[in-house]
């Protein structure tokens, strides 16, 4: 897993990481940069765009997200970009809040989400620290995005609300309650920590999302 | 379960770290950069940049670096040191900063950690406090811990919380630079009263200083300098040891 980064990686996985278009969708939430710069780590230039027509040419693409879920889902309205995101048909990656506006509603400003996900946004307790904050693991892994991930591995989490365990739950995490981490229906997936701040366990996991 | 974080600070002036730093495999020891990644490699779980630049060109240079942070960087950092408006906080996180840390600028105008948790989220506000014990009283300090205030750490601690701030960063003027311990009764204190997470800061000397200020200061991150910097507490010695005493650590 060290070789993650290193450009001299195998031959094969260069050439598919240097033909991948990736498109991070730029609806003016939260902390992106650090996000292409994951990208740019694997070797991979990641445009951000708002344009319908330069996301639906994409191979892949970020719903990222960061700060507060009513606001994130009016922009994402004004934009139109709620209409667009459920008729992509190639794989699409949401992050934290991206993650969780996925989801069918949220408590953060009870707010509708865009429904891809059938779970639901709820707070954490007060018997926890609100916001969880830090490293915790991932378990139950349930899919090709975790690949070359071991059980247990240390992710970075930043949040205050967490989607309900579900059918389409592909890994949890337990804070207080064990709920979904990560989330997968057919070509949309949401992870609720953040791979371009996780070293390189969250490194690998995008190199996994590349190469779907 | 959620992990106890270790948290190298660096200070930061016109770009460059300041403190001396003497670190094996370093280059450029006063390239922040090049210690942020190594620090990274080692197993520091966050890192905090604290800026003391006097001048707007220093801050400036600044910005450049915490791009190149962010650019090179793959764990979580903030930024502290001199932030007192939207436009500043605005600045840092489109470079790559994930939390920017407030201190003095909240004190003047506390209105401003609901103007930023509002604009930007609770999760990127830190609050640091640096406060004094003096006569039992825990009193808020000002501009580096020189300048006293006649307010109540404690009262001051739970404000910020309902104004919307993510995280607490309390450093300790007994214990800062003392190398004997943290100030782990206010920090236990703090973190009962809170519902976010405490960040323990000052006074860090030894392997059990963490482990204590774990345990009976319930802090849920430690954050260190010196100790740090010229290798008297390797990190992935002190995460090994913490987790030897039954304290859930990234290893």
């Amino acid at each position: 897993m060290s070789k993650i980064t290193d450009q001299n990686n195998s031959s094969s996985s260069l050439k598919k990481l240097d033909e991948a278009s990736i498109v991070i969708i730029n609806y003016g939430a939260g902390n992106i940069k650090s996000i292409q710069f994951a990208f740019k780590r694997l070797g991979v230039d990641a445009v951000l765009s708002n344009d319908p027509d330069e996301i639906l040419a994409a191979d892949k693409i970020i719903f990222p997200g960061v700060g507060e879920a009513s606001t994130a889902m009016a922009m994402l309205q004004k934009s139109g970009l709620d209409k667009l995101i459920p008729t992509l048909k190639q794989p699409v990656l949401g992050i934290c809040l991206g993650m969780q506006l996925l989801c069918e509603s949220t408590e953060e400003g009870n707010t509708k989400g865009v429904g891809i996900f059938k779970t639901k946004v709820k707070r954490f307790n007060n018997d926890v620290k609100v916001p969880q904050m830090g490293w915790n693991v991932i378990k139950d892994l349930k899919s090709d995005l975790f690949s070359g991930i071991k059980e247990n591995e240390y992710m970075y989490l930043v949040h205050s609300y967490y989607a309900e365990d579900c059918e389409e739950t592909i890994a949890k995490t337990d804070y207080g309650i064990n709920y979904a981490s990560a989330l997968q229906h057919n070509n949309f997936y949401g992870v609720q920590f953040h791979p371009e701040k996780s070293s390189l366990a969250g490194a690998k996991i995008l190199q996994n999302f590349i190469e779907l | 379960m959620l992990t106890k974080r270790i948290i190298p600070c660096l200070d930061i002036k016109n770009g460059r770290t300041v403190k001396g730093v003497n670190f094996v495999d370093l280059r450029d020891a006063g390239d922040p950069v090049e210690l942020a990644k190594q620090y990274a490699d080692i197993g520091a779980d966050e890192l905090v940049f604290l800026d003391i630049s006097a001048t707007l060109e220093g801050r400036a240079t600044t910005l450049d670096m915490v791009l190149h942070v962010a650019e090179q960087v793959n764990i979580p950092f903030t930024v502290g040191g001199g932030i007192s408006s939207i436009e500043d906080v605005d600045a840092l996180l489109k470079c790559g900063a994930d939390k920017v840390s407030i201190n003095s600028s909240a004190v003047k105008r506390p209105e401003l950690v609901n103007e930023l948790s509002n604009k930007f989220g609770s999760q990127c506000v830190v609050v640091a406090i640096d406060a004094k014990e003096v006569d039992g009283q825990w009193k808020v300090h000002l501009a580096g811990g020189s300048i006293p205030t006649e307010i109540d750490l404690f009262e001051w601690a739970k404000e910020v919380e309902q104004r919307g701030a993510g995280e607490i960063l309390f450093t300790s003027m007994n214990h800062d630079g003392t190398k004997n311990g943290f100030a782990n009764k206010a920090l236990a204190k703090l973190s009962e009263a809170l519902n976010i997470p405490i960040i323990a800061s000052g006074g860090a000397g030894s392997v059990q200083h963490f482990i204590d200020t774990f345990k009976e200061g319930k802090s849920d991150a430690a954050l260190a300098a010196s100790v740090f910097h010229f290798g008297e507490i390797p990190i992935p010695d002190l995460k090994k040891e913490l987790k030897e005493n039954n304290i859930e650590v990234r290893l």
